[in-house]
């Protein structure tokens, strides 16, 4: 566990990492080093520049400036071959296994295990079973990747990096799809690693877990690094105004409401996962949706949606029956859905920020079929202003933009829909903590408005502060009910675990 | 104080770097290099008739490359469109010949049945989920049958003479036919660029779920696509048989990957998602010209389709470069 070098020079070593985009300079003159067996964690707000740091030093971006060492010598990193070679391996934001694929194969891919000119696949199933193992994923290592939860994708990931051995592993945004229970277990993994002497760089917008996991903190702000604070001087409220260069605070409280009639009823939702499905949500509330990931609750949504095929069921908006086919009815009806999924469902990424925001209400925004497009600049300058996405313009395509932005831009998408009922699905995954809490406002306004809307969350704080009444999922049925006033974590949890 | 925080560039110098910008730019630039080499080495080439007649020649081109274009915008792809083309031109000839309709009726008739074939197509690849690359395979057999079926294999002879204004006629001296293209060009890109329709086509071409979950029905845009992909294909082949001054049932024979080469040398991705009008016009312009080339050249027809090929190979080649580039 202790270095033992005798000066104690950090194991890498990241001096004056400069890196410029067309319209934004994402990296400014930035020193980052980590040292073996520590946890250090990289923050700051979305679009400070965290991602673009670490696909620098795992050779996805090329640097324009700067230097790399390792162990003192100079190093370079061309590409992703040469960072893996050199022991550094990055768990993404987005996951990359290719989903086709069963566990083995995906962990060996490109270094397929061999006997004479044949894949030796039940030597890979041997390796990869002590693999999981060890990151507590309890699977068969012949199940297709696509049929595992988020969740085990990013185990897989992690079993993926020890198999190659790495001295440095990033994780960007690990714990971002992960339930509570999940959540320690990756920390358990971590804890781990650290014996095992390897450096862990660890991105997350979660201050609680921050604080908990990390031996060291580095503030990111604008490009620029800010700042460093080491293990006994790690306090949240510390962190976030490093990060943000202001005082904010990070509570999550839904402002009273006039909760009226029902906007939106589902009665006996059948699928071939759900299994009578109950519930209203009235005019002026937010109902969360908690449960552990995979408990069900976007299937309910995609279902009421439109998006995935009803077996049985009814839906009443104000009172009234409606069918809803497609999400073409859903949308006729007033209703909006921020998809859990920004890159496969909520945005069309190879266009540009303005028209995606503009995507679901271009109706609105055009007479005759053809769209004013003054109308179309001015509603995305708005949202832009209003939820101060980061991008050099609204031109900007959105697959340029950092993950926190991208989802500022999904959420922008559906509240210039204006719906009546409005359902986000994670609304805060991967956003900054001050985004976030201009999340939480824009909900409070809008049910103070008479908008209904529906939240699902795996974060509990934000469930119970945000909620009037929460839905806890548990295996395609809904367990139980509980208000505000009766809601904590410890009720929710046995109730979504039982 | 709004215009400059919607990054709206005013001005000449702000037209000229977007238009650098622009992805056409660099395929505007191949097409300049091209014609100043054969400027150089080709007298022949340089007559104002020589480079109206190549216009006159990749029109039909351009015009069904627009069509095409939006099929693969929308992320599909149209195999069937040389034997669509084919047979509206066909039909067309026939409404004159056989049925002694009038000129503009019978190229109405022939327009609805290419029409027909797209909406087919894109009922095949909405209603049945067929791949796009099968079920226009099927349509390109298909449709090329009912041309020799029709025609017994003989080209449709006797057209009136006010049909061959279309494909041989000048209008302020300036062949007809690049009348047509202008004509079409304007409407397509205006209809892309500015139309809900038009950027729900983009928007299902970059990512069909996300444009699904917004509420849009994304079988209604592809049937449109597909559909006005066949319009255009069968618009050119009536143009043609204008120009032919029958009804060829060979026509349009192998036309669907000259189509096809034209819009991915002109930026569009087979992927989907992108793709301009301005684009497909250089890209059909480069084919025009490099033909024209080749035929001045006195290269052997042997060795023409190959260097298409090779040229075609480069183009894409290229595109596939820059884009891993910019990444
Ligand atoms: N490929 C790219 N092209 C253009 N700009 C980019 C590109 N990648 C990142 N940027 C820009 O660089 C800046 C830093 O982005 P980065 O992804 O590093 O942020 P981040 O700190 O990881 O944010 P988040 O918390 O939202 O993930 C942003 O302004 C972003 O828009
Ligand atoms: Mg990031």
């Amino acid at each position: 566990m202790e270095n033992t070098t005798p000066n104690k020079a950090p194991y890498l070593e990241m001096k004056g990492i400069t890196k410029r985009f067309p319209g934004v300079l994402a990296l400014d003159d930035v020193d980052f080093s980590v040292e073996l067996g520590k946890v250090i964690a990289l923050v700051g707000e979305n679009g400070a520049g965290k991602s673009t740091l670490m696909k620098i030093l795992a050779g996805v971006y090329e640097k324009d400036q700067g230097e790399i060492f390792i162990e003192g010598n100079l190093v370079d990193i061309q590409d992703p071959l040469s960072a893996r070679n050199l022991g550094v391996r990055v768990i993404y934001q987005e996951l990359m296994d290719i989903g086709n694929m069963d566990i083995a194969e995906n962990i060996f891919i490109g270094r397929e295990k061999r006997k004479g000119i044949f894949v030796d696949k039940n030597a890979m199933h041997e390796e990869a079973k002590g693999l999981l193992k060890r990151v507590a994923l309890n699977v068969d290592t012949r199940t297709q990747v696509a049929k595992l939860s988020i969740a085990q994708r990013q185990m897989l990931e992690v079993a993926k990096a020890l198999s190659l051995d790495a001295k440095v592993i990033i994780m960007d945004e690990p714990t971002s799809s992960l339930t509570e229970t999940e959540t320690k277990v990756l920390f358990g993994i971590i804890q781990r690693l650290k014996e095992d002497n390897v450096a862990v760089i660890f991105i997350s917008h979660r201050m609680e877990e921050i604080v908990h996991i990390s031996d060291e903190v580095a503030v990111l702000r604008d490009g620029k690094m800010v700042g460093k604070l080491a293990k006994e001087e790690i306090e949240e409220q510390r962190i976030i105004n490093m990060m943000v260069g202001r005082e904010i605070s990070d509570i999550f409280a839904k402002e009273d409401a006039e909760i009226t009639d029902i906007a939106l009823e589902v009665k006996d939702l059948n699928t071939d996962f759900l299994k009578d499905i109950n519930f209203h949500v009235r005019k002026g509330e937010v109902l969360g949706f908690a449960g552990l990931v995979g408990a069900g609750r976007s299937e309910v949504m995609r279902a009421v949606f439109g998006i995935d095929k009803k077996e049985s069921g009814q839906i009443y908006i104000h009172g009234e029956k409606v069918e809803i086919k497609s999400t073409v009815d859903a949308l006729k009806h007033g209703m909006g859905l921020v998809p859990e999924n920004r890159k496969e469902e909520g945005l069309v990424l190879g266009m540009a920020v303005k028209e995606n925001i503009s995507l679901a209400s271009l109706k609105k925004l055009s007479q005759f079929n053809f769209i004013n497009k003054k109308q179309e600049a001015k509603l995305a300058d708005d949202y832009i202003k209003s939820f101060q996405i980061r991008t050099p313009s609204q031109e900007q395509l959105v697959q340029n933009l950092s993950g926190g932005n991208q989802q500022k831009v999904v959420i922008s998408k559906w509240m210039a829909m204006e719906p009546d009922i409005l359902i986000l699905d994670e609304p805060t995954r991967g956003i900054d903590v001050g985004a976030k809490k201009e999340i939480h406002l824009l909900m409070s306004r809008l049910a103070k408005q008479g908008v209904a809307v529906i939240m699902i969350s795996s974060e509990l704080p934000e469930i119970i502060g945000m909620s009037d009444r929460i839905v806890v999922m548990h295996e395609g049925r809904i367990k139980g009910e509980i208000t505000q006033e009766n809601a904590s974590q410890e009720n929710i949890m046995k109730m979504a675990i039982s | 104080m709004t215009d400059k925080t919607i990054g709206k560039q005013n001005g000449f110098t702000a037209a000229v770097k977007r238009a650098v910008k622009s992805s056409s730019f660099n395929i505007f630039i191949v097409l300049l290099l091209m014609s100043i080499a054969m400027y150089i080495v080709s007298k022949p080439f340089r007559s104002i008739d020589n480079v109206l007649s190549i216009a006159r020649n990749f029109s039909t081109y351009a015009i069904t490359g627009i069509g095409v274009s939006m099929v693969i915008i929308a992320g599909g792809i149209d195999l069937s469109l040389g034997s669509v083309f084919g047979f509206a031109g066909v039909i067309a000839c026939m409404g004159m010949v056989n049925l002694g309709w009038a000129v503009f009726p019978s190229i109405l008739l022939g327009l609805a049945a290419g029409a027909a074939f797209g909406l087919f197509n894109g009922m095949l690849v909405v209603r049945a989920k067929l791949p796009p690359f099968i079920a226009t395979l099927g349509t390109l057999s298909i449709a090329r049958s009912l041309c020799y079926i029709l025609t017994e294999g003989y080209p449709v002879t006797g057209v009136p003479t006010t049909f061959l204004f279309l494909g041989q006629g000048y209008i302020t001296g300036i062949p007809t036919p690049i009348w047509m293209m202008i004509i079409v060009a304007i409407i397509f890109a205006v209809f892309l660029n500015n139309t809900i329709t038009g950027r729900r086509i983009y928007a299902l071409g970059g990512n069909e779920e996300a444009t699904r979950i917004s509420g849009i029905n994304i079988n209604r845009v592809k049937l449109l696509a597909y559909t006005l992909c066949s319009l255009l294909a069968g618009f050119a082949g009536i143009i043609t048989a204008s120009k032919l001054g029958v009804g060829q049932p060979t026509a349009g024979q192998g036309f669907e990957l000259d189509a096809i080469a034209a819009v991915v040398i002109g930026g569009a991705s087979l992927d989907g998602g992108e793709g301009t009008v301005t684009g497909t016009i250089l890209g059909a312009a480069i084919m025009g010209v490099l033909r024209n080339a080749l035929v001045l050249l006195s290269i052997k027809s042997h060795w023409q389709s190959l260097i298409i090929g090779f040229v075609i190979i480069i183009a894409v080649t290229a595109d596939q470069l820059k884009k891993s580039r910019g990444k």
